[in-house]
């Protein structure tokens, strides 16, 4: 995982509550044996008015202009404002994945389903929760500015406005850590490899019938 | 007894979720209350779509699975439910299945395979082969893995990230919800089931009501459950945005394991009963939140809208938008409306149907098939229905309804009788709704192109399912002659 470090995005608006991962990633792109190409057919269904199939030449397809993400002021995005419970649904990691590839580091939103949150962290996309109020100014913001950018520093759980406010987040210590230090969780782990061999020798002498498959 | 006195029992007193995390704690992170902790897992279910890019990672770190006797897997979400003779003719479905093969063989994992009878919907088939016990952690990578808390487990689902950490290390890093008590009182009606509780629960309390939450489901009418309405209600906890769904162990958990392939046996079955009992709150543990629910006050629900919460009552009508002051909320109604191709005010009855399908991991098992059988039973299909749909959940399941005759009834009625699979609950395969099509669905999303592109989905339950097939509409099947 590569370190998350302090960058300045533009921001796009996404302005519909309950965004589920069938709309994020349409189920057709989960037949990929692959982790990355899924940006392409990010919000497929909204992005493009004829239907997707994998392998499909992109170049060729037909663009919905309507679709927020497909607006010029958009392009290059980093940043996705999101309404309430963003990434509802399944737990693919297609989701967050798409969302990586296309080239969305931060999600905003004033919540989000929780298996999606937590997908979001292994991968390094760090979705931010913000209140209401907050999400509502920035929703205005985005729409009021063209190329509305904000700073993300998450050393100091920060974010900053054109203007120079700064709003601050909340995120859980652990994962901050892995994040700014793009930490590799798996070796992280391994490292109580004893502890959970141990935990397991326990577990497997108090209740041997949860150990034969 | 002093307040000091009385939040020391108070904490003393456990609820089930409290009981299943704490005997799973390798270690803690840190020393703060719900803190990250490594979390230790006794069953991996494996399937083929959130499989492969684990196994690929692992493979390319140098790492093997810790522990390849706690992993089952199956194909179930490509897999074709036409005849399996010939194999997957979509070469990108068959990549991913022979993925899943090539990883199990390498790594000696018990795979059941396409035409292995025990093969089906994973969620299925772990009940069925005794392979989810009580007190388990069960983990997939399948949001739909909380219907085994049914069991008395801790089941939930997982990305693929996490798949490839509990493959290499048995453990999970994660962190503890808030606990909530949904209890379901009193009786229900007749023709109401598991799912009609489901929805109803999920049109209180909304698809994000359990974010953040471990819903336990209690209360008499959950008692007076089996173990299939069990797991179809935990099955939907996540679609009430709870990660898992639970339910204490009683008789009738311990009747139904008991037997099974992977089930305990002799000595250790005694010992096991034993701790299984325990697995239940304590009277008096505290909930983060609780709620009650009247049986008695359930309806058959039918789903209008693109979400699960979009819910109403049999007897009820299409809403109106303009009756809703939050903008973003009316603006979801107003696009919900518009892709399903309703009008407000509709009677949901009115709401004619071009497809049904009776299957999935809600909906799928023995009993769900006895109660569409029942309903369809001497009848036949609208002929205005171009497909109905009956996928049995297992191989074993199929087996078991024809040896029951359920098969020549819904054959009879002029239903399709499929193998077994996820099919068009999420139409990876070929089973799928075309633009425009409306379907009675017994699965769990209504999602916008979740049963095929601009296919309109509304949730119900088998039976209704049924009724609507028949009736080539949605309708009461209380009232069905």
């Amino acid at each position: 995982m590569k370190k998350f470090q302090t960058f300045t995005g533009i921001v796009a608006p996404l302005d519909r509550a309950n965004v589920d991962t069938d709309a994020i990633i349409p189920k057709q792109f989960l037949k990929s044996i692959k982790r990355s190409g899924f940006g392409v057919n990010l919000f497929d269904e909204w992005r493009y008015l004829d239907h997707g199939e994998p392998g499909m030449d992109v170049s060729k397809r037909q663009i919905n202009p309507d679709f927020v993400l497909n607006q010029k002021r958009y392009q290059g995005a980093q940043i996705l404002l999101a309404r309430d419970n963003f990434g509802c649904g399944s737990s693919r990691e297609h989701a967050p994945w798409a969302l990586q590839d296309y080239g969305f580091k931060v999600i905003i939103a004033p919540s989000f389903a929780d298996i999606f949150f937590n997908n979001c962290f292994k991968i390094g996309l760090l979705p931010i929760t913000l209140d209401h109020t907050l999400m509502n100014r920035l929703f205005n913001a985005v729409n009021a500015v063209e190329n509305y950018a904000l700073t993300v520093d998450l050393a100091s759980q920060a974010l900053t406005t054109p203007d120079g406010e700064q709003f601050t987040f909340a995120v859980d210590a652990f994962r901050k850590h892995c994040l700014l230090n793009g930490l590799d969780e798996i070796g992280l782990t391994l490292q109580h490899a004893e502890k959970i061999k141990q935990f397991e020798q326990k577990r497997r002498a108090e209740q041997p019938w949860l150990f034969d498959i | 007894m002093n307040t000091n006195e009385y939040r020391s029992i108070r904490l003393m007193q456990k609820t089930l979720y409290d009981k299943l995390w704490d005997q799973h704690v390798v270690h803690a992170e840190s020393d703060e209350v719900n803190g990250m902790v490594l979390l230790y897992i006794d069953r991996h279910l494996v399937h083929e779509v959130t499989s492969p890019q684990a196994f690929e990672s692992l493979k390319m770190a140098g790492r093997k699975p810790w522990r390849v006797d706690s992993i089952l897997a199956v194909a179930d979400h490509n897999v074709p439910t036409t005849d399996r003779a010939h194999g997957i003719s979509d070469p990108i479905s068959r990549l991913q299945i022979d993925t899943l093969d090539q990883n199990c063989a390498a790594l000696g994992i018990t795979e059941f395979k396409m035409n292995d009878q025990r093969q089906g919907i994973v969620h299925v088939i772990g009940p069925e082969q005794g392979a989810t016990l009580p007190g388990m952690t069960v983990v997939c990578g399948d949001s739909h893995t909380s219907t085994h808390g049914a069991f008395g487990c801790l089941a939930f689902g997982i990305g693929t990230s996490e798949v490839e950490h509990v493959l290499a290390t048995q453990c999970l890093v994660t962190q503890k919800s808030k606990s909530m008590r949904i209890a379901v009182e009193g009786e229900l009606g007749l023709g109401v089931t598991a799912k009609d509780i489901a929805l109803a629960i999920i049109g209180e309390i909304g698809t994000a009501g359990g974010t953040g939450y471990a819903i336990e489901f209690a209360g008499s009418a959950i008692e007076a459950l089996s173990m299939e309405g069990r797991m179809t209600l935990c099955n939907m906890a996540i679609e009430a945005g709870a990660r898992a769904g639970m339910v204490a162990v009683d008789e009738t958990t311990i009747s139904y394991i008991k037997g099974r392939p992977f089930a305990p046996q002799g000595e250790l079955w005694d010992r096991a009963v034993k701790y299984w009992r325990t697995l239940r709150s304590d009277p008096g543990a505290a909930f983060d939140r609780t709620l009650v629910i009247d049986a008695a006050g359930i309806r058959p629900q039918v789903t209008w809208g693109t979400s699960p919460e979009m819910v109403t009552t049999i007897d009820g009508f299409v809403p109106n938008p303009a009756d809703v002051t939050d903008t973003i909320k009316r603006q979801d109604m107003e696009k919900a409306l518009q892709y399903m191709g309703l009008e407000p005010g509709m009677a949901i009855q009115s709401i004619t149907i071009d497809k049904v399908f009776i299957g999935s991991c809600t909906n799928s098992r023995i009993e769900d098939l006895r109660a569409a059988a029942q309903v369809v039973s001497g009848k036949h299909v609208a002929p205005s229905v171009k497909l109905a749909l009956v996928v049995p959940g297992s191989g074993l399941v199929k087996h078991q309804a024809e040896q029951e005759g359920l098969d020549k009834i819904f054959l009879a009625a002029g239903f399709e009788w499929r193998e077994p699979g996820c099919s068009m609950c999420l139409a990876m395969n070929d089973d799928r709704l075309n633009k425009g099509e409306r379907c009675a669905s017994t699965s769990n999303r209504n999602f916008e192109g979740r049963q095929g592109p601009g296919g309109r989905t509304h949730l119900v339950s088998p039976a209704m399912a049924a009724a609507a097939a028949i009736a080539g509409r949605v309708v009461d099947v209380r009232t069905l002659n």
